[in-house]
């Protein structure tokens, strides 16, 4: 046990001591989380929007006017009826459409509450949400106004309907994407580099000649990258919690479970890379064309799946991190437990074991 | 040197990939504390056979022990008691001098206090004190070449295995290391060395010469010198190797 826990120390000082190492450990999850984070949170200006006013009467008129002085909105046309949203959703000026239930401002004043419905076109699903808190948030503060001289609160209730993108596909698909991306990059490419550079010092050599079995050396090599991933999945969740309000709906202890699961197997797969890459070099541009690029275009993190071509989306079921953001955003975004997501969690594992079971092969090849 | 005490036994080696024999029925002895020079072209099938007698691989047939210990089920001892060193540079060059030590001398077991206690001798002996905490990276060579063999053994082994170990070293270094090896081998360290300078050859008590998986040669610099009625090894060596079919 005291030769493992050198051998990782050794692996920490290699780590905190390479620069190139601490960038990509820490600097790169946070800058991505940034990146997307704030590319995707763009401002609103002037969105074009719809009315269907059932009820026309003060109370409707101006809350329309509060919107459309806020800068955020633009009242482009009056609607009659609810068959002429589709339509001008399609055109596809129109992003939203407000409707006012009829006698909306008899029942706010009798019944204390209104409903409004917000219709969005979510075609583009992160604006669609943005519009839809912006609006909801002019409507609270127009309510929080009207109830300042008022005994019994009045409220308005907004329900947000989405067009053509109904659960919201990609809403805060970026945490669980580059969750995906982070966790493959550190687990399997550091390793496999780091597996790739003793070989190529020659240290390699020295190792098997030593009393340390091969499994302490390859467990010495992934534990110090499976416990530095596992902080950054805390960040990645931390980070999309309260800065950018990516909720856990569901079970952080799932989540964070799964999340070690698809880290054991990147380290798998880094494992089973570096047996086959001889140089840093080589390790290096497997991880890239091998895991990053599919990791980042193929697995429905930034482009939908479904809107590849066949052959692609066949690829796509091969490649890991597709399962991985799939319970991601199960877990996150919808609040589910594993009964929803155990197929997916099972395709992980039989990767795990299939990889691990690649890389002994290969390895006792070489020992003969 | 020990003659009745013989570390490394070798008979009938052969190891085979497929159809081809890297090692043909090897048999020869090394007695305790002797510098053996293996010796041999590239392709000759030297690589294939220190990895056998390292315990790294597995032999086709043969009865091979080192240290006293047999290469097929008594692995984990046979490490225990061997050293190491490659042409291709052993230490971690982002640790310091005594981390790389520590490391060493931890993955062979040693304890705390006797790696602590080994260590500052080590650096005393080697004159390299002030250097403890500097990182193996802004040492010259020379040092590092001498380093990388002390941290050889360090666990006092009973054989230590030299690859190549003063490729690309100038010819003063290389003759600063020599003096190393043979006071590893008076303290009864049995040195299993291979090489491509035939000065260095000249240096070991004894030399086997390889040729094409085979041993052709085996006996003192000075016995094989005469046998082949040459003026130094390199002669001796050139004759042998002419006759190889297998270089890469």
């Amino acid at each position: 046990m005291n030769r493992f826990i050198g051998f990782l120390k050794k692996e920490f000082y290699h780590i905190f001591r390479d620069k190139r190492s601490m960038l990509i450990l820490f600097g790169m999850p946070i800058v991505q989380i940034m990146l997307f984070g704030y590319v995707i949170n763009t401002d609103l200006k002037d969105v074009k929007m719809a009315v269907l006013d059932h009820s026309k009467d003060e109370y409707t008129a101006e809350i329309i006017n509060k919107i459309t002085s806020s800068g955020y909105f633009q009242l482009s046309n009056n609607l009659k009826s609810i068959e002429q949203a589709d339509v001008i959703f399609r055109k596809g000026d129109v992003k939203l459409i407000l409707v006012f239930e009829p006698d909306f401002g008899k029942k706010l004043v009798k019944n204390s509450k209104a409903n409004v419905q917000i219709l969005t076109d979510a075609s583009d699903p992160n604006t669609a949400n943005l519009e839809v808190s912006y609006l909801q948030g002019i409507l609270q503060n127009y309510n929080v106004e009207i109830n300042q001289d008022k005994q019994l609160p009045s409220s308005i209730q907004a329900n947000s309907r989405m067009y053509f993108n109904a659960n919201l596909e990609s809403v805060f698909m970026f945490i669980p994407g580059i969750m995906a991306t982070i966790l493959m990059l550190v687990s399997a490419m550091m390793t496999s580099i780091s597996i790739a550079r003793e070989k190529e010092l020659g240290t390699m050599e020295i190792l098997l000649v030593s009393p340390l079995n091969p499994l302490q050396i390859i467990l010495g090599k992934v534990t110090p990258y499976l416990a530095l991933s596992f902080i950054n999945a805390l960040v990645i969740v931390g980070m999309g919690y309260f800065v950018f309000g990516v909720p856990v709906l569901g079970s952080f202890t799932l989540l964070m479970a799964e999340s070690v699961l698809f880290i054991f197997l990147a380290l798998s797969i880094g494992i089973f890379i570096s047996t086959v890459a001889k140089s840093q070099q080589v390790a290096m541009m497997l991880s890239m064309f091998v895991l990053m690029l599919p990791t980042i275009i193929l697995s429905g993190f930034i482009f939908p799946i479904r809107n590849m071509p066949v052959p692609l989306q066949v690829i796509s079921y091969i490649i890991p991190p597709k399962y991985f953001i799939v319970i991601l955003k199960n877990i996150m975004l919808k609040g589910v437990g594993l009964e929803y997501v155990w197929k997916e969690t099972l395709i992980l594992l039989a990767m795990t074991f299939g990889f691990i079971g690649l890389s002994l092969k290969k390895f006792k090849i070489r020992l003969q | 040197m020990n003659k009745d005490v013989k570390v490394i036994k070798v008979k009938n080696l052969c190891k085979k990939f497929g159809d081809f024999t890297a090692n043909n029925n090897l048999s020869f002895e090394v007695s305790k504390g002797e510098i053996f020079g293996f010796l041999g072209a590239n392709g000759a099938g030297k690589t294939t056979a220190i990895k056998i007698l390292c315990g790294l691989s597995y032999p086709t047939s043969g009865e091979i022990s080192v240290a006293g210990f047999d290469v097929y089920k008594q692995r984990e001892q046979l490490k225990r008691n061997i050293g190491y060193m490659s042409q291709k540079f052993s230490l971690y060059e982002d640790l310091t001098v005594f981390e790389n030590i520590r490391f060493y001398g931890g993955i062979y077991g040693l304890s705390k206090e006797v790696i602590h206690r080994k260590a500052d001798d080590l650096l005393k002996k080697l004159d390299l004190q002030h250097a403890r905490n500097k990182r193996i990276s802004s040492l010259p060579l020379g040092w590092k070449q001498k380093l990388a063999f002390s941290v050889a053994i360090f666990h006092d082994p009973e054989i230590v295995f030299l690859d190549e170990p003063t490729g690309g070293v100038d010819p003063v270094t290389r003759r600063q290391f020599w003096d190393l090896i043979y006071e590893a081998s008076r303290e009864g360290i049995t040195i299993f060395v291979t090489t491509h300078y035939m000065d260095e050859a000249e240096y070991c008590d004894r030399v086997s010469i390889m040729v094409d998986g085979k041993i052709e040669a085996l006996d003192t610099p000075a016995k094989l010198k005469e046998d082949f009625n040459a003026v130094d090894m390199d002669q001796v060596f050139l004759a042998l190797a002419r006759t190889a079919t297998n270089v890469e």
